[in-house]
């Protein structure tokens, strides 16, 4: 294998990472909150939004996605797209039974 | 890395002395080749397990009554075949045999871009086999759910559940890895010059299967970890008695499942679109349309699974939506048959045994999906639900599809792997005797479906006798071609004669170095500056 770095290894800085991490554990709070109250579907979908912001921020910054080439974040885009469609097309089924 | 003799001809990689011997230079070989000849040998013993198995309900069925076993050896039997058949063998199968071993060549690459990822999944592959089979020896003996581990029975039956379970998800790990290995290989390590519309269509095909195994696989996987927490944590998924939903765990498994299905006859495809050109010697008819149509079922295959379930109680609005996907994703299959079909129009068709097998793969493939349409639509599935017709029409699909392509492509890349010619007329004679054996067993299943025969039962009335005799004597006679099949296989590998780097007049790249291929393949990675299937020089 030929000895090939990335030009640009990027280095996120301490603070980032710790605003990120503070991030995402208000978000872990606010989802537990959120189950005291009753809002019917919407708590499903309240959990499945702060989820997709909290799996956005890992993959941002802990995963460097920021920082990659543009490639990544559409096939990453696309996944997310195919999961978004089957978890739709799993309440067709039980938002009409 | 070994060391290259320049002015000598590299030795084979079956030749290739590493620093093991005997057994141990295989099982801890990182060679693809090596690895795609370990997966070959491991798929065809279990195929032959889950084969006898088959023969056995057989003939079981062969007279209504019991015949030679009761109804929990048959349920614990079909459970069984169906385990081992679709976890074990078709899904490794073509991209664990063939694209680890053609796949990396025809991108003109050394090896696959994880070496050791790759032996890696096959450790993993027999760990779950390991596991699947202890549920054999222990508890209460194997499980008798059917392969799909239905709830609630799957929580209720007594029989051992759970190493069957995380032999499936040990096995999904394994199938996740080959997947992983084949996209980053064939992103990063096509060779100079060959663009993505310069690749074959096996390695596209195994691309869009790649992607599959990827994102479905992990759903299957969370699934029976599910199983896993509610039969020993207690904790309510799907068991209506613990406040969860039945209905949950048959969308999660066909989210899985159904991708997998693609998983099995992409590669299949892939495969076919191989041997057709270079047997009609001809370029591919729209290769263009073939790669898209492999894309789009990929891609498409993710939204169908609800056609598994229209009688299963789910609502209304998702059944005709899942029936309208399923027409729309028989549409791509249909691109790919058309473009077969005039890729052999006004060809000076060179008729092998590859070229056999190729052709019937189209005959059954077809069989297998326009009866799957039947199924797709509302009306009719209602009718032949878990009737003999679904048993008829997946195991065209499954076993025509996949299995017709798997021996095609072992007939079409056999010199290329062991460097010897099978006997052509012995495998021609195999070929013929295991199609007409195939068709007796599977197509009176239609017409017994049709006519009201429920599957997955050790005994059935008496008015449907003669459709099950014919399916019985079928079975035998499918399997008395396929032992003519890999009799001549193994005596072809072992003293048949010595094979060219050609012998059929390929132009893909597998076909450009020595059969066997040396260590890494290739003296020089090619660069590529022609069409995949350009046979106008
Ligand atoms: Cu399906």
């Amino acid at each position: 294998m030929s000895e090939h770095h990335n030009e640009h290894t990027h280095i996120t800085p301490f603070k980032t990472h710790l605003l990120i991490l503070g991030a995402l554990i208000v978000l872990t709070i606010v989802t537990v909150a959120i189950t005291w109250t009753n809002l019917g579907v919407w708590n499903t979908t309240a959990a499945m939004v702060i989820a997709g912001l909290k799996g956005t921020l890992v993959l941002f910054y802990f995963m460097h996605l920021k920082f990659d080439q543009k490639i990544y974040r559409v096939m990453v885009l696309l996944v997310l797209a195919v999961f978004a469609a089957v978890l739709i097309l799993t309440f067709f089924d039980y938002l009409n039974r | 890395m070994p060391e290259n003799t320049h002015g000598h001809p590299e030795p084979s990689y079956l030749e290739y002395q590493g620093k093991h011997k005997g057994l141990k230079a295989w099982i801890f070989s990182t060679d693809h080749k090596r690895i795609g000849l370990l997966y070959l040998y491991t798929i065809l013993t279990f195929f032959g397990i889950g084969l006898l198995i088959g023969l056995l309900m057989k003939l079981e069925l062969i007279a209504p009554g019991q015949t030679i076993m009761g109804p929990d050896t048959y349920n614990r039997f079909f459970t069984l075949h169906g385990v081992i058949m679709i976890f074990v063998v078709v899904i490794p199968g073509l991209p664990a045999v063939f694209g680890n071993f053609v796949m990396p060549i025809q991108i003109g690459a050394p090896d696959v871009a994880f070496p050791r990822l790759n032996l890696l999944s096959w450790w993993i592959y027999i760990l779950g086999i390991l596991l699947v089979l202890s549920s054999l020896l222990t508890g209460g003996g194997a499980p008798d759910t059917g392969w799909t581990f239905y709830a609630p029975y799957s929580f209720e039956t007594g029989t051992n559940m759970l190493p069957a379970v995380l032999g499936a998800f040990t096995l999904g790990f394994s199938s996740i890895l080959t997947g992983l290995n084949f996209i980053v290989t064939i992103h990063r390590m096509r060779a100079p010059g060959m663009s993505w519309f310069k690749m074959p269509l096996f390695p596209w095909a195994l691309y869009g299967t790649g992607w599959i195994q990827l994102l479905a696989t992990p759903v299957v996987g969370i699934t029976l970890l599910m199983i896993v927490a509610e039969r020993t944590l207690g904790i309510g998924f799907f068991d209506p008695d613990l406040g969860g939903d039945p209905i949950l765990y048959q969308h999660l498994f066909w989210i899985y499942s159904h991708p997998a299905v693609y998983i099995m006859i992409l590669p299949a495809m892939g495969a076919i679109s191989e041997i057709l050109p270079a047997f009609a010697r001809k370029t591919i008819f729209g290769y263009r349309a073939i790669v898209i149509s492999t894309l789009m079922i990929a891609f498409v295959g993710y939204f169908v699974w609800g056609h598994h379930m229209f009688t299963s109680g789910m609502s209304g609005t998702a059944l005709y939506t899942f029936s309208l996907l399923t027409f729309i994703v028989a549409i791509p299959s249909a691109i790919k048959v058309f473009n077969w079909i005039s890729t052999l129009h006004k060809a000076s068709i060179n008729v092998q045994t590859p070229f056999y097998w190729a052709i019937s793969f189209i005959f059954v493939f077809m069989v297998g999906g326009l009866t799957g349409l039947i199924l797709g639509s509302l009306a009719t599935d209602v009718h032949v639900h878990d009737t003999a017709f679904v048993v008829g029409h997946f195991h065209y699909i499954v076993f025509g599809g996949t299995g017709f392509a798997f021996l095609g492509a072992m007939h079409y890349w056999f010199p290329k792997i062991y460097g010897r010619m099978y006997n052509a007329r012995r495998a021609n004679l195999g070929w013929l005797i295991f199609f007409i054996g195939f068709n007796a067993l599977y197509s009176p299943m239609f017409y017994l479906g049709v006519a009201g025969m429920a599957r997955r039962y050790y005994d059935y009335l008496p008015e449907f006798h003669s459709g099950n005799i014919i399916s019985s004597i079928g079975a035998y006679v499918m399997a008395t071609g396929l032992v003519i099949i890999v009799v001549n296989l193994i005596l072809g590998a072992r003293r048949g004669e010595k094979a060219e780097a050609n012998p059929w007049g390929g132009k893909t790249l597998e076909w450009s170095v020595p059969s066997p291929p040396p260590l890494e393949n290739f003296e020089k990675i090619p660069v590529v500056t022609r069409e995949p299937y350009d046979y106008s020089a």
